[in-house]
């Protein structure tokens, strides 16, 4: 192996869509647990706690939508490394070595996985169901607050869902998704770090400042 | 005693002005009579402006006729009729408009009651306003429910058909209700899916709130047209606002007091039932400033959860009525998302640090093997 260069990998947006979902995500968790099942915290009328929790929600609910937004506008506009292209990896031949050469180090059938600038094959799959779930977090989410305003645009675009789902249905899936989402969580942190510690190419520090160590000859 | 007198008193000042009209005659006062108007303008959401114009319109009346037609029902919309608000009133509009076939209330029986309904349908096309109570069974060609040889459908077919405008009363006529509920033994369905070609309103709740069938034939009478409805069928002036937004416990909602158990302190200071499973929050009806029996109460007052039964296939879709959310399917019965949701974390954690230990032994291993060579 070469020598080591440090290369621009994450742009700007990639990076702040990053935090921002992370953010968010904590925030909705937080307090949509306890929309969900509310503790008595309150002891008189006139506070407003769970009116404060909602509103929290809803605004981080549109810093969310915000985000997922962007990043998917510049999952057509950033570089190669945030391109929709590495979401779908089992589209073409690299992406498919890519994808069969990381399962077999995660399985322990191999030390070192192939080395990537970007997301490794098998992230990239993932964060394509992530992303999924956050459009039907979205979706779900803003037709059931769409309930207060039965006759708003709001319920224009997304009260159709209701002749898919039961409201319950709908109030049951809102909350699954967000476990999966938790789970995801805990599973990108650790994935993050068996990144840094195994290929030792920068992986955590670089979803802050954006380069990545990388050989020479690549 | 004052009130009466002063009531006679109006009576005696109104009848050199005017004839006295068919209220007057019935004993109800002008008086009464315009506070109804009132009351009628307000159900009906309408400015106060409005009142006069729903007298005149009600003193003109030209009798049209009215058939209530009950099928798979327990005849609860009927009695809530009879228990309605103002009875005089709301009894009077139902003689105005000449109640010319409903099989609880009538005198007529048998041969007579069938030739009364056939009366209307050959004199009356097109002009009459048919109200239904209860499901329509389709399965079977509909012989789980029959009246004089006829069943529920051919009846609806033509009595609907033929109407001005049908009325569905309460959820089962309006969409199937408790008998469409899962299994569905006889195919139940409202009177909108069994009649689709039919003029219908449907006027849901269990029962529904006789208040708000007066209003919707006030509202006929006087703009000679049915209320604006939703994507239910359902008037707006009635159904148009969320129950959570009008319910007196709404402050208790916003400031996070909650009932956790039924009798706690709480419930006895008339708390919030959102963790009791109250499905206010996705429910519209004007159950909390309309109320049953004279306005005394609804659910939520006395302290019971909505449930709600105004909305299409609620026995389904609304349970578990006493819990937020409902259990995930194929998972035990106590099994809740949370339970799931967070038994799924910790184990991934667990496999994950497994993983871990697994990856930081094998790397050690691997220096070692390096360092030898």
């Amino acid at each position: 192996m070469g020598k080591l260069v440090s290369k621009y990998i994450w742009e700007s947006p990639v990076r702040i869509t990053h935090w921002v979902n992370f953010l968010s995500i904590l925030t909705l968790s937080a307090t949509g647990i306890y929309i969900g099942s509310p503790k008595t915290l309150a002891l008189t009328p006139s506070q407003y706690i769970m009116g404060w929790v909602r509103f929290v929600h809803f605004v981080a609910a549109y810093a969310f939508t915000i985000s997922v937004l962007s990043r998917i506008y510049w999952a057509f506009a950033g570089n190669e490394y945030a391109n929709w292209r590495s979401l779908v990896p089992y589209l073409y031949k690299e992406g498919r070595r890519n994808m069969k050469e990381t399962f077999l180090f995660y399985t322990f059938f191999k030390s070192k996985p192939p080395h990537s600038l970007g997301h490794n094959a098998m992230a990239g799959t993932a964060y394509l169901s992530v992303f999924l779930l956050y459009i039907v977090m979205i979706f779900t989410g803003f037709a059931l607050y769409s309930e207060h305003a039965p006759h708003s645009l709001v319920r224009t675009l997304f009260g159709w869902q209701f002749s898919l789902f039961s409201n319950q249905g709908m109030r049951l899936t809102h909350h699954c998704v967000m476990w999966l989402l938790l789970v995801f969580a805990i599973q990108h942190v650790y994935s993050a770090w068996l990144m840094e510690v195994t290929e030792k190419n920068g992986v955590i520090s670089s979803i802050f400042g954006g380069y990545k160590s990388a050989p020479t000859k690549e | 005693m004052d009130k009466t007198k002063e009531e006679q008193l109006d009576n005696q000042q109104n009848k050199p002005l005017k004839e006295p009209t068919i209220w007057e005659e019935k004993g109800i006062s002008r008086r009464d009579f315009i506070k109804f108007c009132t009351a009628m303008s307000a159900a009906l959401a309408l400015p106060v402006t409005f009142a006069p114009k729903i007298a005149q319109a009600l003193d003109e009346i030209k009798r049209p006729t009215l058939v209530w037609l009950e099928f798979q029902d327990c005849a609860g919309n009927t009695e809530a009729l009879l228990r309605a608000t103002t009875p005089d009133v709301a009894t009077l509009i139902l003689d105005i408009l000449s109640l010319d076939y409903h099989e609880t209330i009538m005198a007529a029986a048998g041969h007579q009651a069938e030739e009364a309904l056939n009366g209307v349908l050959r004199d009356q096309k097109g002009k009459y306003i048919c109200v239904v109570e209860g499901s329509i069974p389709l399965r079977d060609d509909g012989i789980y429910c029959c009246i004089g040889g006829k069943s529920a459908l051919s009846i609806a077919r033509e009595v609907c058909g033929n109407a001005f405008a049908t009325i569905a009363v309460g959820t089962c006529a309006s969409y199937g209700g408790i008998p469409a509920a899962a299994p569905n033994p006889t195919g139940a369905v409202g009177v909108k899916d069994a009649v689709p070609g039919a003029t219908v309103i449907n006027l849901p709740g269990c029962p529904l709130n006789p208040d708000n069938l007066t209003a919707t034939i006030v509202h006929y009478l006087t703009f000679g047209k049915l209320p604006e409805t939703d994507s239910h069928g359902r008037p707006l002036f009635a159904y148009g606002k969320r129950i959570h937004d009008a319910c007196e416990r709404r402050s208790h909602f916003d400031a996070g007091q909650y009932v956790e158990i039924w009798g706690d302190s709480a419930h006895r200071n008339g708390h919030c039932l959102y963790k009791m499973g109250c499905k206010g929050p996705e429910t519209y009806h004007n159950c909390p400033t309309q109320r049953y029996n004279m306005k005394t109460s609804w659910p939520v007052a006395s302290g019971h959860g909505c449930v709600g039964c105004s909305e299409p296939n609620f026995w389904d879709t609304m349970s578990p009525f006493y819990k937020r959310l409902p259990n995930v399917p194929g998972f035990g019965i106590e099994s809740t998302a949370d339970k799931i949701g967070a038994g799924l974390a910790v184990a991934t954690a667990a496999a994950l640090t497994a993983h871990g230990v697994i990856s930081a032994v094998k790397k050690d291993k691997d220096t070692d093997e390096k360092m030898e060579n």
